[in-house]
């Protein structure tokens, strides 16, 4: 591994340390339906056409963590695939955040690529 | 790193497990059923695909093992860290603001009253006694019918279904430690090959260690229950008679309660003016003395439990 690749990867993972959580809960909002880790996985890799920059396993601890906040609400079902599964649900309180976040996220994305254009500000 | 690619599900979740090795035992049970879920969801949406083949895939997108235990690892730090900084700024901004020095020796044998898991500890151990008896009648009457059945044809399932049920208990009872005494217990059942026949989990449920420690755990949880439930209570009680006497005397003597019986305070020849505000004070530093021991057993408990219920062979 180059030393650039070494510096891309460093910011692919302090990006997504946000990014994921609010990628999560954006697709649980948009949601009919609870889902399980391997869906809302799999959406958002087909979403992202694979620039989804961390591994799928990293979705599970940041589902738990929402869960605790609060965000959403889980309930484990049986299932014939293999072991019981998690399906997690947007709450209320998750749907509030959700909103709150997605102006920070507007307001970061503006900035950032208003800088990275060179316009002045 | 290792170039190794496991050949099947079950191999990528040993893999996975050694290599979280050292880790939290309950954090390695999360991981183990997080990929356990995935991989078999991949599984059944590719009915045409090998295992082989499927590990290979998924290396890309769930990750390698390795890679998956490192993102494990890696998040329970952050979450340590989330659950942690919140409380610190918000004190040390409280003691700025106060403008008092930061904890002395004095102050930290006082603060344990402000600690929630003082209480916690308390609620534990005075509802252990309960808990205890319970678990023991459970564990007694279980393995004593058991035996006597097992004679005839239904002794086999019911046994195994005691057994059973000694490890839902010691699921309950994790749940319980974790809520009161704060220790990090596992939120989901032990992993088992769920490719396995039933005859397989049996087998798994009455050779793991864990089943036999949990039911050694609810026959002793009779007497550390009784233990608990006596320590905590002769203490807190004994605190609250060396604080109450004094006062109740000094109020007999200034007149403000008529207070009938013998209130003997000090040793013969100490005229009990003296002795009071000793007691007073002895039952101050005791009240407190108890709150930390009652603390420190809790502590020692949640370690106990969790070597018992979680880690006892998870290698």
């Amino acid at each position: 591994m180059s030393y650039v690749d070494f510096q891309v990867k460093k910011l692919q993972k302090e990006l997504s340390a946000g990014t994921v959580s609010l990628m999560l809960l954006a697709q649980l909002a948009k949601a009919t339906e609870p889902l399980y880790g391997y869906q809302i996985a799999k959406q958002l890799e087909q979403a992202g056409e694979g620039a989804l920059a961390s591994k799928q396993s990293a979705l599970y601890p940041v589902l738990r963590n929402l869960d605790a906040a609060g965000l959403l609400q889980s309930e484990v079902e049986p299932s014939v695939a293999g072991p019981p599964r998690r399906y997690y649900q947007i709450t209320p309180f998750g749907r509030e955040v959700f909103s709150a976040w997605q102006v920070v996220w507007l307001q970061t994305r503006n900035l950032v690529d208003t800088v990275l254009e060179g316009a002045p500000l | 790193m290792s170039n190794y690619q496991p050949k099947n599900i079950t191999e990528y979740l040993d893999l996975l497990k050694t290599a979280l090795k050292g880790a939290d035992a309950s954090m390695v049970r999360d991981a183990l059923y997080d990929a356990e879920e995935y991989l078999r969801s991949e599984l059944a949406v590719n009915p045409n695909l090998s295992e082989v083949e499927l590990l290979e895939s998924v290396a890309n997108s769930y990750g390698s093992p390795e890679e998956v235990a490192e993102i494990y690892r890696d998040t329970e730090v952050t979450v340590q860290k989330a659950l942690h900084t919140p409380i610190k700024p918000a004190l040390k901004a409280r003691k700025e603001a106060n403008n008092v020095p930061s904890s002395t020796p004095v102050r930290g044998f006082f603060r344990v009253a402000l600690d929630p898991k003082t209480y916690g500890a308390l609620f534990y151990m005075l509802l252990s006694v309960a808990t205890g008896i319970f678990y023991f009648t459970w564990a007694v009457t279980g393995l004593s019918m058991s035996a006597g059945l097992l004679v005839l044809i239904i002794g086999i399932p019911f046994f195994i279904l005691f057994m059973a049920s000694v490890y839902a208990i010691s699921l309950v009872e994790g749940r319980l430690v974790e809520t009161l005494l704060g220790v990090r217990m596992p939120r989901r059942p032990l992993y088992q090959d769920t490719a396995s026949s039933w005859i397989d989990r049996i087998k798994a449920l009455l050779t793991d260690s864990r089943t036999w420690l949990s039911l050694m755990y609810m026959v002793l949880m009779l007497p550390l229950g009784i233990i608990y439930f006596t320590i905590s209570l002769t203490l807190l009680i004994l605190s609250a008679g060396f604080i109450a006497a004094p006062v109740i005397w000094w109020m007999a003597q200034m007149g403000w309660i008529s207070f009938y019986g013998q209130l003997h305070m000090g040793t013969g020849s100490m005229d009990p003016a003296v002795a009071s505000p000793i007691l007073f004070v002895t039952g101050i530093l005791l009240l407190f003395s108890s709150l930390h021991l009652i603390r420190a057993i809790g502590q020692w408990h949640g370690r106990f439990a969790k070597h018992v219920l979680v880690e006892a062979s998870s290698d």
